[in-house]
Parts: structure tokens; sequence; C-alpha cells
């Protein structure tokens, strides 16, 4: 059966004035569906560079990646981002939650985007933000909510349209020790408990304990694989 | 979303763009009320005035020539009287006219057929606007002394009493502006000023067919070319329009006017609309990342212009309208001006407009915002 994700001589550079500067080399990798897999390595090794290119919203220079069987290094812009909003749920270091709307309505947003009522749309919301404990908080901002519980709440919305797989950049970078493995623990269990596939760059081995398995880049290239201690 | 980010961002610049709007409203309220007869009366109707200049009288005489001209239906004449109403400062038009054929080529005054009749035969009869009448609370019978300034009576008195034996309404609201004058018969003017007799300032002549106001205009005034009294025919709204250049070209100047005011507004808007949109990148590169693609993002951030200006818009020309009454009065009556439905509708079109011009640069913006340079700060 083929992975998940597969990546194929993926190559990343950027060019600054006269000077080309190769972020990944030439990649091979596999991801099975229901992995969680930790990216880690020192800054600018290109491990949010392979992120990105994973979840669609950075494309390689050479080489190709394929999601569930299709080519996404290919599509168009508009065709990239209905592919995003179908299949990539994202997670951010600061949370990147809209200040102005409640965090039901933060939840909510992924579902503009789907055929889903109003109705359903509140429904479902309210359903992640249950699973990732926050039931009642619904109706507070993201200024009235500690960073804990902003990153949860980053969470549901990540969840909320069901995508195939999560990818997270640095999800606890943020937080203070209690409220980050308050959040490994809730993501660990999204992954084993209901089979998401996970991507997560760290820099923290602590954190990265917590995957099934864990890459190191450094210079662009995948130097080492191996599982958690 | 965007808009209630900065609540008092988003109120100051809907303030700024009400009170622009509000300007709108009152100053093309202005315009309508000068330049209203070339949309809406007196198409079929000429102004036959001395060919020197509008304060040069002519013969009575030129009626019978002139009725004679093909394509003439009927003919009223007129004088200016300019009278004062006990004090210099409660000015309003005041003018002798010939009472049946006056009312005949000017169906859109609007009289009680029985005013109509005291007015044809009343010798000092005089009939006065609904709203001049409202001003200095007339009603019929009442008798108004006028102070002339420029005819005295023949006793060496300068004072014309009249009987109010009509007041009259006009027939569409765009021609309110008529309601603040005073018609008294010319018959009475013109026997009992001291100077003057058998001339008139102008003629009304009403034409069978609007499309042959242009021919008839020629044949009258080639019907006096080269006498002592040559005449200028034109067009009602001509005549109007030159009456009101008197003052100064009145579109011109609100168009002036609105230019500038609107000029700064784009500036403002559009400065306000790019900062707002700098704000939110982190925003707009969270909703690209979920999935909004780039054609709905240009739509939202467009959307958050159209609704600013379409918000201030409406505020402003509801403040105008508010505002109206309240000058009216504060003027004695004498600013009683109409915001039309076009006001409204050309208004509510600009503000579209504005908020499409000041909204799609920070729209395409944001439509090509890169997600990983927008996530990463740079």
């Amino acid at each position: 059966m083929s992975a998940l994700i597969e990546i194929r001589g993926v190559s990343k550079a950027y060019t600054r004035g006269r000077q080309r500067i190769e972020v990944l080399h030439r990649i091979d990798l596999d991801i099975e569906r229901g992995d969680f897999l930790a990216l880690m390595g020192p800054s600018g090794s290109g491990k949010t560079t392979l992120l990105n290119m994973i979840a669609g919203i950075d494309t390689p220079s050479a080489g190709s990646v394929t999601v569930g069987g299709r080519r996404i290094d290919t599509l168009s812009a508009t065709e990239l981002a209905r592919w995003r909003a179908a299949h990539v749920g994202f997670i951010f270091q600061f949370y990147n939650l809209l200040p102005m709307l409640t965090a039901q309505k933060n939840v909510e947003l992924p579902l503009l985007l789907t055929r889903l009522d109003a109705a359903q749309r509140r429904r479902n919301a309210r359903i992640a933000l249950e699973l990732v404990g926050l039931g009642d908080r619904v109706g507070h901002r993201p200024g009235e909510l500690s960073g804990g519980q902003q990153q949860r709440v980053a969470i549901a919305r990540a969840i909320v349209s069901d995508p195939t797989l999560l990818v997270c950049d640095e999800p606890t970078g943020d937080l203070d020790r209690q409220s980050a493995e308050e959040v490994l623990a809730l993501l660990q269990r999204l992954n084993r408990e209901h089979g998401k596939t996970m991507i997560m760059v760290t820099h923290d081995p602590r954190a990265a304990e917590y995957a099934r398995r864990i890459l190191h880049l450094d210079k662009g290239s995948l130097v080492e694989a191996g599982a958690p201690a | 979303m965007g808009l209630r980010r900065k609540k008092a961002r988003t109120l100051l610049t809907l303030l700024s763009v009400a009170m622009a709007f509000a300007l709108f409203g009152l100053l093309d309220a202005v315009r309508v009320a000068f330049t209203a007869p070339q949309n809406l009366a007196g198409i079929d109707r000429l102004v036959v005035s001395s060919r020197f200049s509008i304060i040069q009288p002519l013969p009575l005489a030129h009626l019978a020539r002139m009725r004679a001209v093909p394509g003439v239906r009927r003919i009223a004449w007129a004088n200016w009287f300019g009278g004062i109403y006990q004090d210099p400062k409660n000015f309003f038009p005041t003018i002798a006219v010939s009472p049946q054929p006056f009312l005949e080529v000017h169906p859109e005054i609007v009289l009680p057929a029985a005013e109509r009749q005291a007015f044809v035969t009343t010798r000092t009869g005089a009939i006065v606007g609904a709203a001049l009448a409202q001003r200095f609370g007339w009603r019929p019978g009442d008798r108004i002394p006028l102070q002339a300034t420029i005819f005295p009576n023949k006793d060496g008195s300068i004072v014309w009493t009249l009987e109010l034996v009509g007041i009259f309404h006009a027939a569409q609201p765009e021609l309110r502006g008529m309601e603040q004058q005073l018609f008294f018969n010319y018959a009475y003017f013109d026997e009992a000023r001291e100077f003057g007799q058998g001339t008139v300032g102008w003629y009304i002549v009403q034409v069978d067919d609007p499309a042959q106001v242009d021919r008839v205009a020629q044949a009258i005034d080639r019907l006096f070319a080269n006498s002592s009294d040559e005449t200028k025919s034109q067009s009602e709204r001509d005549f109007q329009l030159s009456f009101a250049k008197q003052i100064g070209d009145i579109g011109l100047i609100v168009t002036a006017i609105m230019g500038a005011v609107f000029f700064a507004l784009i500036l403002l808007t559009g400065n306000t609309m790019a900062q707002a949109i700098r704000d939110r990148t982190p925003e707009l590169a969270v909703l690209k990342t979920i999935g909004f693609t780039r054609p709905l993002i240009l739509s939202i951030v467009l959307a958050e212009s159209m609704l600013l200006l379409m918000l201030g818009g409406a505020a402003g020309l509801a403040l105008a309208r508010l505002s109206l009454p309240v000058l009216n009065a504060a003027s004695g009556g004498q600013f009683d001006l109409p915001m039309m439905p076009r006001t409204w509708w050309t208004g509510l079109g600009l503000a579209l407009v504005i908020g499409l011009a000041v909204g799609l640069p920070p729209a395409l913006r944001a439509m090509r915002l890169r997600i990983v340079d927008a996530l990463s700060g740079r």
C-alpha cells in the first residue's frame, strides 16, 4: 500500500540578490496514514520549509509532493487553497486566532468554506471545542483566554473540518511547560484515538517524544530517522 | 470583521465619510434647485428678452407681431418688480405678470380655480407660493404692502399695496423653489408706475411643438432684427441658467467643491484602508492558509471598503436630508431646497465607486499576499 504522503527529490532554493540559497536538498520521504512525525533540526535546517511543502502553502523548486495520491506541487493557487481547505488542519506557534472573533467563531472559520449551514457549523464547532476541553469557553475571545487555551482553540479549528492531516509548526513554542504538555497530550490523543496523521516541527526534544517517529534535518537534508526514546 | 477591529479608527473614518456625503447632499440640493427647469418644466417655453440686457425692457407692442409667428401658441409677459416687504432682509422675487396667459403657460403653478379667477379679475391681486405664505403667515384676503426699489407709484409713493387672492403650490417637488415668489397683476403695475409704461421685462412664449423651439426663437428674433428693440429668444432652461449664472455657474461651483471634498475623502479612506489591511496581514495569511481562495480574500477586503463607504454615505445623506428643513427654518424659509431621489442614488453610487476605488489596492495586495512571507512577518 502506498504512503499517504510521498515526497520525491524535493528541493527548494531562494534567490537573494545574486546569491542562490538552497533550503532543501533532494528530500525523499514517505509518511504513512495515521503517523505522528516530529521534524527536528537547528534553525535554518529547512524543517518549516518542508512542512510548508507538505501542507501546500509553499511549492518546491524541484521534485514532487503527493498527498493521498494527488500531486499537489502542480496545483494552481486556487486549487491549492481548495485542497488545503479539504485536507489540512494548521496549528501555529502563535495560535493565529482572529482577535475579534469568539472561540466558537474562530473554530467555525474553516467551515465557512463548506456547504454546511449556520446551525451545522455551530454544532460542529461546539463539538470540536468540547473535544479539546473548552466547551465552557465558546463565547470567549482570544484575549480572554490563556496561551494554552488559545492553542487548544487553534487545535479545534484545525480539526473541525476533519482534515486528512494536521501540520503543527512549533505548537508549544510559546507555552509554559504545563500548557505545552496538555497541548501535546491532546495532539497525541487525536493521533492515537482519532487516527489523525500529524506532522510536527519542533525544537523541543521533550515535545518530539510525543510523536511516533522523529526525523532530523540539517542544512536541508534528512540526516537521521528514529523513534522516540 | 475588520471594521470592528479598531473601533475608534472606523468611527472616525465613518464620520469623515458621513460629513463628505452630507456636504454632497446639501450642495446637490442647491444644484437641483438652480437647474431643475432643465429637466422638468418649460421645455415648450421660450423667454424673449432684450438682446442687449436682461434689464432692458421691450415694448408691449411686440406682442401682436409675435402672436403671428407660426408655431406660437400663447404668450405671457412679465416685469421684475423687486419690492421689499417690511425689511430689506425679507427678500423674495416679486414679479408683475399678465395673470391669465401667465397661468396658462405655467401649468406647474397649481392654484384653486376660485383663486385663479380672483387673480385674473382683481386689479391689485397677487398670488404667492405656499412656502412664502407660510414664511410670513399670509392668508388670502391679506393686504401686502411692498416698498418699491425701482418703480415708484405715479402718486409719488413707493408703497404698493397688493391684495393676496391666492396661494399656489408647485406641481412637482423639484420646483418647490418657485413657491418663494410673489406674482401680481401687470395691468395694475403698468398703469400705476411712474415710468416705463407699455414695456415689459420679458415675454414667455409657449410653442405648439417643443421640437420647434429653436425655429420659433429664430423667427421671433428675425422679426425684430435691426430695430431699436432687438430680441433675444432662448429656451426657458437657458434663460433660467443665464439668470442663475449672474451668481456664478452653480453646477461648476458645486462640482468643483465636491471634487475637492471627494479627492480628500479618497486619500483619507484609501490611507485608512491600506493601514487597516497592513495591520491584519497575519490574519489574512491565516485565512489563506486554511483555504480561503485569492478571489475570496479580494472580495472580503473590497466588501469591507464598500460597506464602510456605503454606511458613511447613507448616514451623510440622511444627515443632509434632516438638515435641509432645519436650514430652511433658520433662514426664514429662504432655502427650501428639495433633496431628490436622484441625489440619494447618485450619492450611494458615488459611495460604492469610491469604496471600490479605495478598497481595490489593499484588496489586490491582500490577494497577492504570500502565505509563507506573511506568516513569518516578512
